[in-house]
């Protein structure tokens, strides 16, 4: 299959990308890593005048810290943050997460930021990111600004980023030395998630000091379930002990009905997923 | 729609084309180059039949563009045996274990695998079908493939004397 004919530019600055964004007017797609844009583009369910490539912009990829953050450039391949001795160590459930995403192939080429723009309910970053409380640097023609996870997940396949925008870098406050688990349903390999649930937790001696949960694919934007937080603290990481915390973790969504499972059926996963992710991030 | 000029590197040989910008990098390989040793099995982006190497990491050349490699690196699966002749050691242990039977699947497979040994030089079998993930054989039930793998990443790192693995994805 071969996508219509576009127009290409690949940019070696954020300022000509936002520029050339400006001047293409509303038939314009942002390339990223590619690897859900190309199959939309083979499938002809887009067809763009011009495609602008952020390949080509070297300040866009890589992992750095900056006093308490790690700033994950947007460009910066799925590979390169599941492997990552920084995230690792500071943001070890981006690493988890990532090392998820669809097949080594596919990591080697999506990017980190191409996948929070996408914004693909089942996607497997945006809601660890949300979990995190990661803010979202965006470049456009006024300048830059900054965005909370909270705001930045507007819909399906819709962030805040707008049609003239790029996201550039995402910044996430360190977690360091915090257990990490992303618990993700599918019944075959390289399938998107069904449900899946991310946690991080910061145990104090034998009980849960600190916890972020993040749940993937229970609505149309990622999920972050603070009574679930809340009811976690202090709780011992045993088995009976975190599934009665999280009972109500799918309380207030709702996920999508179809092939692979009901709305009751995503609930459920979402409860099982939770106990499972918060006791392997606790270590348990 | 205007032509876009690309000079790459494609199995240690330097090209300059112009190219459509919705040229797949596959299309690219077997069309212009020749190299039709790089398979289009899916079509998108499932797999893996495709699987070449840009800048020596594993990619499905399906779901990139030509002008997305230009300036880069590719190797293929008609770039990785010896010039005369020898087959590369992931090649060879394919043949020796007999993992294919069509074998449409097996210039990918055999490229995902090299990249795979790179990782993890003694790969266990989980993290050899973990890294297969993305490419798909419908004849052989994966045994001897996973076999395969397994002899042909031991013949790598005994060969180049790479160090123990450094595990880098989990």
């Amino acid at each position: 299959m071969i996508p219509t004919a576009f127009d290409y530019e690949a940019p070696e600055t954020v300022e000509d990308a936002v520029r050339l964004l400006a001047e293409g007017g509303d038939d314009v797609k942002v390339l990223a890593g590619g690897q859900s844009l190309i199959p939309v583009l083979k499938l002809r369910l887009a067809g763009p005048e011009l495609i602008v490539d952020l390949g080509r912009i070297d300040g866009l990829r890589g992992i750095r810290e900056d006093a308490d953050d790690l700033v994950i450039g947007a460009m910066t391949p799925h590979h390169e943050v599941a492997s990552s001795g920084l995230v690792r160590e500071h943001a070890a459930l981006l690493a988890e997460a990532a090392s998820t995403v669809a097949d080594p192939q596919v990591r080697h080429r999506g990017t980190f930021g191409g996948a929070l723009v996408h914004a693909d309910p089942a996607g497997d970053l945006p809601a660890p990111a949300l979990a995190l409380g990661a803010s979202f640097e965006i470049a456009g023609p006024g300048g830059t600004r900054t965005v909370p996870a909270a705001e930045f997940f507007v819909d399906l396949f819709t962030t805040a980023v707008g049609e003239d925008e790029i996201l550039t870098a995402v910044r996430v406050p360190k977690h360091t030395g915090w257990g990490a688990a992303y618990e993700k349903f599918v019944r075959v390999s390289q399938q998107w998630s069904i449900v899946a649930v991310a946690a991080t937790v910061r145990l104090d001696g034998s009980s849960i000091a600190e916890v972020r949960l993040g749940l993937t694919n229970m609505g149309s934007t990622p999920v972050r379930p603070e009574a679930a937080e809340q009811a976690l603290i202090g709780v011992s990481p045993v088995a009976e002990a975190v599934e009665a915390a999280v009972a109500g973790v799918a309380d207030g969504t709702t996920p999508p009905e179809d092939l692979n499972g009901t709305a009751d059926y995503r609930r459920h996963l979402a409860r099982v997923l939770a106990r499972r992710a918060v006791l392997r991030a606790a270590g348990a | 729609m205007a032509k876009k000029p690309i000079t790459l590197t494609v199995d240690g040989v330097s090209y300059s084309d112009d190219v459509e910008p919705r040229t797949l990098l596959v299309q690219y390989l077997r069309e212009q180059l020749g190299k039709t040793g790089t398979l289009v099995g899916c079509d998108t982006t499932n797999c893996g039949a495709c699987t070449v190497h840009l800048d020596g990491r594993s990619v499905k050349s399906c779901t990139m563009f030509a002008v997305q490699a230009d300036g880069h690196d590719v190797t293929t699966i008609e770039g990785i045996a010896s010039e005369d002749g020898t087959l590369h050691p992931m090649q060879q242990a394919f043949h020796e274990s007999h993992a294919l039977q069509c074998g449409f699947c097996t210039p990918g497979m055999i490229m995902q695998s090299i990249d795979l040994a790179t990782e993890h030089p003694d790969p266990d079998e989980a993290t050899v079908r973990e890294n297969l993930e993305g490419n798909l054989c419908r004849c052989t039930g994966y045994q001897n493939i996973v076999k395969a793998v397994q002899a042909g990443a031991k013949e790598m790192s005994g060969r180049t004397g790479a160090p123990a693995d450094e595990a880098g994805v989990a």
